[in-house]
């Protein structure tokens, strides 16, 4: 599905990946954890292809493709998907409007027709229902005045809409009330299935006790420093990450 | 004297009217004829080229068969009066209530109203379209209501242009709301085809008593062609309420003019405004507004997307009079160019005389946000979509805000057509999301 090889990526002059490998294959969870300035969210900016984030060394494979040299809507068409740490509010576009045009996109790549706007408001209501979210919000600016979990909400109704091939989760947990992250978490393990893979980025242990991984990295100074089964996890949150400064070193 | 000049008083000459508005047409047309043509260095008109104005050949309307296409047409419960060319429709016309009345149907009362206030607060000595309106008046409309009551439908008044030749259409409004009085008025403004030429000049002059309020939405939706000057004139008396809406999709000229004069104190003036000029077009509103007396308010926000190499020109004065402490005054123009050959001349001009007030003003050119194109990005949807996307976002912020919900979603797909989008969607989701 993903296979990443000594991936190494700066913004503005700063390298913050520094030789990161990582296999993902389809069906399989993979949690990365790690401090605070390991890199983590710069691994799925560049995953994602944001601008600003240069890759210097390295190499990217999504479904045998050069994932490296596509655009990012094109990566997105392809079954790439990013849920963000941070949504972005977009005011006076309206989240129909929004998540029509973007599953109309993913589905005319795919050779499917696009959806009329009946069936697909039937689909939103339905999804917004799974994800908890009234359905006023599909009025509404795309995350305009959102609180932080609805916010996220609506990041997961977005992945349930496109059923992406990959799922990368960017902090999702981070300022979730425990009702919100059970949520999320159900949405993504009613996901989970043997074709569709997952990259969990997470600080805390906590989502992985509802989000149960198959594979767990620690990123730390730009790398994939320590890997190991959900247990892993555990010991980090027991341990915290200073006791791998010395594998880093 | 300009070509026009001569032309329009020539015209304004010939036209039969009233005693009682005779007199008044006297007046702008003197007026009109000693006010020299602008020209470059004039302030008001500095940006706003009026070349192809002064050359324009035009003529008196005429009664005609024409009809508004009922597709056009605001879907709004509401007392309906028709203007072909300036010309009065009454069988496209609701019948009026007694409150309302158009200038072939006025009564005394209504005739002394407007003597008194026909021009008053649109100075035919201070604006050059005020004048040539002045001069020109043949039709238009009263709204008196009186104190205390309320119009229980709102006044919509459609103005069409219409035809092969240009016609000099001139249109007053007078709402004269008493203490405590209600109304809401739509002004709508159309055109056949790219082609019809007309003048419109349309002055609209509102005066509000004590705790008065007004929503009042103008709607410049005409085809290229058109050449448009005219303006809202609005007088707030204690504790009064100005909301108002104005938009300008583009034509070969639209100027308005909004004056705002607050008289009593706890005033309050609400106004928002989008245009969007494309092609060759131009738009200019030139808003002033006047604190004259303590604890009044005013808040504006106007956002315009120019497009191709068509110019947008907005002049934003805030007027605080020495009396005027505890003013609180905002204004914000937003623009987007979408092309690197459109121009926006933006500017705030604000004379504050008191020493105890709040005022904040800002003009932008502004660009789109990359962030918010990024994020539409990874979603699947393109570079171009997006921004296109975020263009309409840009002003749908104002429109959705637009209380009359009919306006509103007359408005939507107007506009989601230009800026090519799909509408059925927006329809949907106005009348039928809770439905499904």
């Amino acid at each position: 599905m993903l296979s990443i090889n000594n991936l190494c990526a700066s913004v503005e002059d700063k390298q913050i990946l520094k030789g990161l490998g990582l296999d993902v294959k389809p069906g399989e969870v993979h949690a990365i954890m790690g401090p605070n300035g390991a890199g983590k969210s710069t691994l799925g900016s560049v995953l994602a292809g944001r601008e600003a984030f240069e890759v210097t060394e390295g190499s990217a494979q999504f479904d045998g493709e050069n994932l490296l040299e596509m655009d990012v809507e094109e990566r997105a068409r392809a079954g790439l998907f990013l849920a963000f740490q941070y949504p972005v509010e977009i005011p006076g576009v309206s989240n129909m409007e929004f998540l029509k045009a973007s599953v109309d996109a993913v589905r005319t790549h795919q050779g499917k027709p696009e959806l009329s706007s009946v069936e697909f408001m039937k689909l939103a209501r339905e999804t917004s229902k799974k994800v908890k979210l009234d359905q006023g919000f599909l009025k509404r600016g795309v995350n305009e005045g959102f609180s932080g979990g609805e916010k996220k909400r609506n990041e997961i109704m977005q992945m349930m809409l496109l059923e992406p091939k990959l799922c990368i989760l960017d902090e999702t947990d981070s300022g979730l009330d425990i009702d919100a992250l059970q949520t999320v978490a159900d949405g993504v393990n009613a996901m989970r299935s043997p074709e569709r893979s997952f990259i969990v980025v997470t600080h805390y242990q906590r989502l992985l006790d509802y989000i149960v991984p198959d594979y767990v990295h620690v990123l730390a100074d730009g790398k994939i420093v320590k890997s190991g089964d959900k247990s892993l996890a555990k010991e980090l949150e027991a341990k915290g990450y200073g006791w791998l400064e010395g594998e880093v070193a | 004297m300009g070509d026009l000049q001569t032309a329009a008083l020539a015209l304004a000459g010939s036209q039969q009217a009233p005693d009682w508005l005779a007199s008044v047409r006297q007046r702008g047309a003197q007026r009109f004829a000693a006010t020299p043509w602008p020209n470059r260095r004039t302030e008001q008109w500095k940006y706003t080229p009026l070349s192809a104005l002064s050359g324009k050949s035009v003529q008196l309307p005429e009664p005609s068969g024409y009809k508004v296409p009922e597709a056009d047409l605001i879907d709004v419960d509401a007392y309906r009066l028709v203007f072909i060319n300036g010309v009065y429709s009454p069988d496209q016309s609701d019948s009026l209530p007694p409150e309302v009345a158009s200038f072939s149907g006025v009564n005394d009362d209504q005739v002394a109203l407007l003597q008194n206030h026909l021009g008053r607060l649109a100075d035919s000595s201070a604006h050059l379209f005020a004048a040539l309106g002045e001069a020109t008046s043949a039709e238009g409309l009263v709204v008196h209501v009186k104190a205390g009551q309320s119009l229980d439908k709102p006044v919509y008044v459609v103005n069409y242009s219409v035809g092969e030749q240009s016609f000099l259409a001139s249109t007053r409004v007078l709402v004269v709301l008493e203490a405590g009085a209600e109304a809401e008025v739509v002004e709508q403004f159309l055109s056949a085809t790219d082609d019809q030429a007309n003048l419109v000049t349309a002055h609209t002059e509102i005066v509000l008593g004590d705790n008065a309020r007004v929503k009042h939405y103008r709607l410049n939706l005409e085809h290229e062609g058109i050449t448009h000057a005219g303006g809202v004139f609005v007088e707030l008396g204690r504790d009064a309420h100005f909301d108002g809406f104005a938009i300008a999709k583009g034509a070969e000229l639209i100027r308005n003019d909004y004056l705002l004069i607050h008289r009593g104190s706890g005033a309050h003036v609400e106004l928002n405004g989008v245009y969007m000029p494309r092609g060759r077009q131009v738009v200019d509103y030139h808003t002033n507004v006047q604190h004259r007396v303590p604890h009044c308010t005013s808040n504006e926000v106007f956002r315009g997307i120019i497009g191709d190499r068509a110019k947008a020109v907005f002049n934003g004065r805030i007027h605080i009079f020495a009396d005027a402490q505890k003013t609180l005054a905002e204004l914000s123009n937003k623009n987007l160019l979408t092309s690197n050959r459109a121009e926006i001349d933006t500017k705030p001009e604000l004379e504050i005389y008191a020493d105890d007030v709040k005022c904040a003003h800002g003009a932008t050119v502004a660009q789109l946000d990359d962030e918010a194109i990024y994020y539409l990005q990874t979603r699947g949807i393109d570079k171009e979509r997006a921004q296109v996307m975020m263009s309409f976002g840009f002003i749908n912020e104002l429109i959705s805000n637009i209380q009359n919900e009919a306006v509103m979603n007359y408005l939507l797909p107007v506009l989601a057509k230009q800026f090519g989008r799909e509408n059925d969607l927006l329809q949907l989701e106005a009348d039928t999301l809770d439905a499904l």
